[in-house]
């Protein structure tokens, strides 16, 4: 791909182009075109809208959207439908191989190859799971370990059962759902094993897919091996200290046919390196400013691709702010780009926040999401500026497997603001 | 052992908030919830608890799945009977999202619906 020479390839301009058909990027779309924006182009790699959320048809999507518990078929279908109405054309079957720093955007598809020249860009690529290779488990090569999406995918959409007798590692959410889905389509899951001391996913998927079927789940637990040469025929775990290094003497095999690997989402940031734009070491995201604008004029990140969300309707919501502020942009080009009047940087407790870069907007607060890097009870969060503290807020209880987010008033931000999070005494 | 089944703390699962309930088993009080479905699935919870079942059925003339959910809450004891009776069903061709597929499924009076593609 390298050698081609996307100078001598055909160029059109477009308005407006978004990298993604998935929540954040139909948002996105859709919020702009609201503001005024028709010429709108969503490239899309696969045949469908959606994203994941087709192939994630439990229920929870929407409650704070549409005030209704959808499945993820559902969340996605009535986004589609709000695309379709105001005619957004979506390019399915396209693949975006190269963004470069003055918004070319280069895509591959059945048609060939082109290059669009948009005056502004949407990074909605949405995230990955890790997979084995990126784990520290030894042992053989043999079929039957899976990330719990590709393992969603072959039971949801394809109708097929990746093996009967299961280990899951990792409890984030997409391992919690699958261990009710796999039990439920007649599998029988004998463990969930979390390296962390805490759950990864959220509470009521431990309640309603681990205790409702009696699923065990080993916290401060790993897989250190995997047995078997054609296919997987044990896993052995052992408890971990609390650097994460397995207790010698604590192993233990347990037979199994398959392991799914429920371990982490990266975004998905090779075009966004690729154009040069600045990436935040901790959310593998690029840095924005709070309209999600990353370090090029004119591009945008929304959604998993920028910082990997518990909830999609908070994903729908990030691709709204970034769709009106490529709105914004697109209406406004001529206006010179003001520096950031301030800087968030977390510290103790905070482990990221987004955005990190505050513009001159005009509403009086500005709403930070961030995650804690350790569970809090009763603890307190505050934000300071040079001059001391602008926020010091109670909560009742933070997890780093759940999303925060406050809301800092506008005038206080200057210069560096930090956001920390304070133990109860 | 008494004390302990009289007040029963859990976490809410209505919404993925998961606000910490505490309910009086037996003046059916909850506190700590976030809004008043909360309330209904804390007295549900320790009464007789619900889930919203989801899974795929076979679709006839096609070799993929399809999406489907109850569209309201079915006894949590009716999900694996549930099960084996949707490993016999099959979904009639052209079916599209919300199409009712069984009215008064399992004897409830939620209906199994289809919400895929």
């Amino acid at each position: 791909m390298a050698n081609v020479k996307t100078d001598a390839l055909p160029e059109i301009k477009v308005g407006l182009l978004v990298i993604g058909a998935g929540p954040a990027g139909l948002a996105a779309a859709v919020a702009a075109y609201d503001r005024g924006v028709r010429d709108i182009l969503i490239c899309e790699r696969q045949d469908f809208a959606g994203g994941i959320l087709p192939q994630c048809i439990h229920n929870g999507f929407g409650l704070k959207r549409f005030g209704e518990e959808l499945t993820g078929p559902e969340y996605a279908g009535r986004y589609e439908k709000m695309a379709q109405e105001r005619g957004i054309k979506i390019e399915y079957g396209a693949t975006v191989t190269k963004l470069s720093d003055d918004r070319r955007v280069t895509v591959l598809s059945e048609d060939g190859m082109r290059v669009y020249a948009a005056d502004a860009v949407i990074l909605a690529m949405g995230c990955r799971e890790r997979p084995r290779g990126a784990l520290p488990v030894v042992g053989t090569r043999p079929a039957g370990i899976y990330t719990a999406g590709c393992a969603q995918k072959m039971v949801n959409r394809m109708g097929l059962l990746p093996g009967r007798e299961i280990v899951i590692l990792g409890s984030g959410d997409i391992g919690l759902i699958m261990a009710r889905r796999m039990t439920l389509e007649g599998a029988h899951v004998q463990a969930v094993c979390e390296v962390m001391d805490h759950p990864g996913g959220l509470r009521r998927n431990i309640v309603q897919c681990l205790d409702d079927f009696g699923i065990p789940l080993y916290l401060s637990t790993t897989v250190v091996e995997v047995e078997g040469e054609e296919r997987v025929k044990s896993v052995t775990v052992a408890e971990v200290d609390e650097r994460r290094r397995p207790i010698p003497g604590t192993e233990r095999k347990i037979p199994c046919d398959t392991l799914l690997l429920s371990v982490g989402l990266i975004p998905e940031n090779e075009l966004t390196r690729q154009a040069g734009i600045s990436i935040d070491p901790v959310t593998n995201g690029a840095a924005v400013r709070e309209n999600r604008e990353t370090s090029i004029p004119g591009v945008f990140a929304c959604g998993n691709v920028l910082h990997v969300h518990d909830l999609v309707d908070f994903v729908s919501e990030e691709g709204e702010i970034a769709g009106n502020a490529a709105a914004d942009y697109l209406a406004n080009k001529e206006k010179i780009e003001t520096a950031p009047v301030a800087k968030i940087v977390a510290k103790d407790g905070v482990r990221y926040t987004v955005p990190e870069l505050i513009g001159d907007g005009e509403t009086e607060k500005v709403t930070v999401f961030f995650r804690v890097s350790d569970s809090f009870r009763d603890a307190t969060l505050v934000a300071e500026n040079g001059d001391g503290v602008i926020l010091s807020k109670k909560v009742r209880r933070m997890v780093p497997g759940e999303m925060q987010r406050v809301d800092l008033p506008r005038a206080k931000l200057v210069g560096t603001v930090t956001l920390s999070v304070a133990p109860k005494a | 052992m008494e004390n302990v089944e009289k007040i029963r703390r859990f976490p809410c699962t209505v919404c993925p908030m998961g606000c910490e309930l505490t309910v009086d088993c037996e003046t059916l009080t909850v506190t700590g919830n976030g809004c008043p479905r909360g309330a209904a699935y804390g007295v549900a919870e320790v009464t007789h608890p619900t889930r919203t079942l989801t899974t795929t059925v076979a679709l006839r003339g096609s070799d993929r799945v399809i999406a489907v959910r109850t569209d309201k809450p079915i006894p949590k004891e009716l999900l694996l009977p549930a099960m084996d009776f949707i490993r016999a069903y099959v979904a009639p061709e052209n079916v599209r999202p919300g199409t009712v597929l069984v009215e008064g499924f399992m004897g409830t009076d939620a209906n199994l619906v289809v919400t895929g593609k």
